[in-house]
């Protein structure tokens, strides 16, 4: 058993670690949301969500995980 | 009853000439049951960061059937054309059609609208296909030239978002519906229903309001009030209402009065 390397991104404007190598799609499950109901900025770009298992995360990335709330 | 023509905007035919915000709700089951007694078809939805902190994670489409109402996505809080078009993008991916509520904010006391930003924006966008509304003043050169920019629809307000102040300037509302071809909905200001009749007698195409409904004491009723009175008023406008005079005329004959 090897201790996994973790590395720090930026998710929602707060520090998370995850670890090293993870794609978006596991960042999701790791948070526990349906890659349905979001939509994923990766670095300013939006990642479709066929793609989201093959983007990978690299140290200091910025994830913005956003979705549909009340408003006018 | 009188006929109406249909009320498309980009390219999308709706029965209802109001739309409703989904904000300020003290729950989502009132939200819920005000759009079903408003009788909207399109409703908006802002986008916002998941809120990775609490267990309750859902946003508004777990308690809005998008099968029924047809969501309209707003830029709301986005104060430059960049982050009005970034939003937009977001609000394109989530998936559920290519339309978008333009706001780009002057201004954090009034959130009149930075009309320079608004234009910018709205070319982008409609050169990545977006069908854009475009939230602005009651302006006419403005109202022009997001129409040229290509604007599916352009959107005066009645008085600043959330003031519940009614319909401030009726003439330039009417100038701007006189002068465009594309729709005309005016967005934001209307406070009761009276507000909402009187902006519906101007002649133009719809109304959208939130503040009005949500924040009613009773917003389920209130929807139903402003349902009513946007039917009264786009009524009263196609009725054609009679001539005003400063001086009484008669209903009653003149002759046949008793000596």
């Amino acid at each position: 058993m090897t201790a996994a390397t973790t590395i720090d991104i930026i998710v929602n404007g707060d520090r998370r670690s995850v670890p090293d190598g993870s794609t978006l799609l596991e960042l999701l499950r790791l948070l526990d949301l349906d890659p349905r109901g979001v939509v994923v900025e990766h670095n300013r770009t939006i990642v479709r969500r066929p793609d989201l298992d093959r983007a990978r995360l690299a140290s200091g990335d910025a994830v913005e995980l956003v979705h549909f709330v009340g408003g006018g | 009853m009188i006929q109406d023509t249909a009320f498309t905007i980009g390219g999308r035919t709706f029965q209802s000439r109001l739309m409703v915000g989904t904000g300020k709700y003290r729950d989502n089951a009132e939200m819920v049951a005000a759009i079903e007694a408003s009788g909207a078809e399109i409703v908006t939805v802002a986008v916002r960061r998941v809120n990775l902190d609490r267990a309750e994670r859902e946003g508004i489409l777990h308690h809005l059937d998008t099968r029924r109402f047809f969501l309209l996505a707003n830029t709301a809080g986005c104060y430059t054309a960049a982050d009005a078009i970034r939003y937009a993008r977001l609000a394109r991916e989530a998936g559920f059609n290519e339309f978008i509520k333009l706001e780009v904010i002057g201004d954090q006391e009034t959130l009149l609208p930075d009309v320079a930003g608004l234009l910018e924006a709205t070319r982008v966008l409609v050169t990545e296909g977006f069908k854009v509304l475009a939230y602005t003043n009651e302006d006419l050169i403005t109202a022009l030239r997001l129409e040229e920019a290509g604007a599916a629809a352009v959107m005066p307000l009645a008085s600043p978002i959330g003031s519940g102040l009614g319909l401030l300037n009726p003439v330039s509302v009417r100038t701007i519906k006189r002068r465009l071809r594309v729709p005309v909905v005016v967005d934001a200001g209307v406070g009761t229903a009276s507000d909402a009749c009187v902006t519906m007698e101007q002649g133009v195409d719809g109304i959208l309001m939130n503040t009005a409904i949500a924040a009613a004491r009773d917003p389920v009723a209130m929807a139903h009030a402003m349902r009513l009175a946007v039917e009264a008023g786009r009524t009263a406008f196609l009725a054609g209402r009679m001539p005003r005079r400063e001086v009484a005329v008669p209903s009653s004959p003149l002759e046949g009065m008793l000596d």
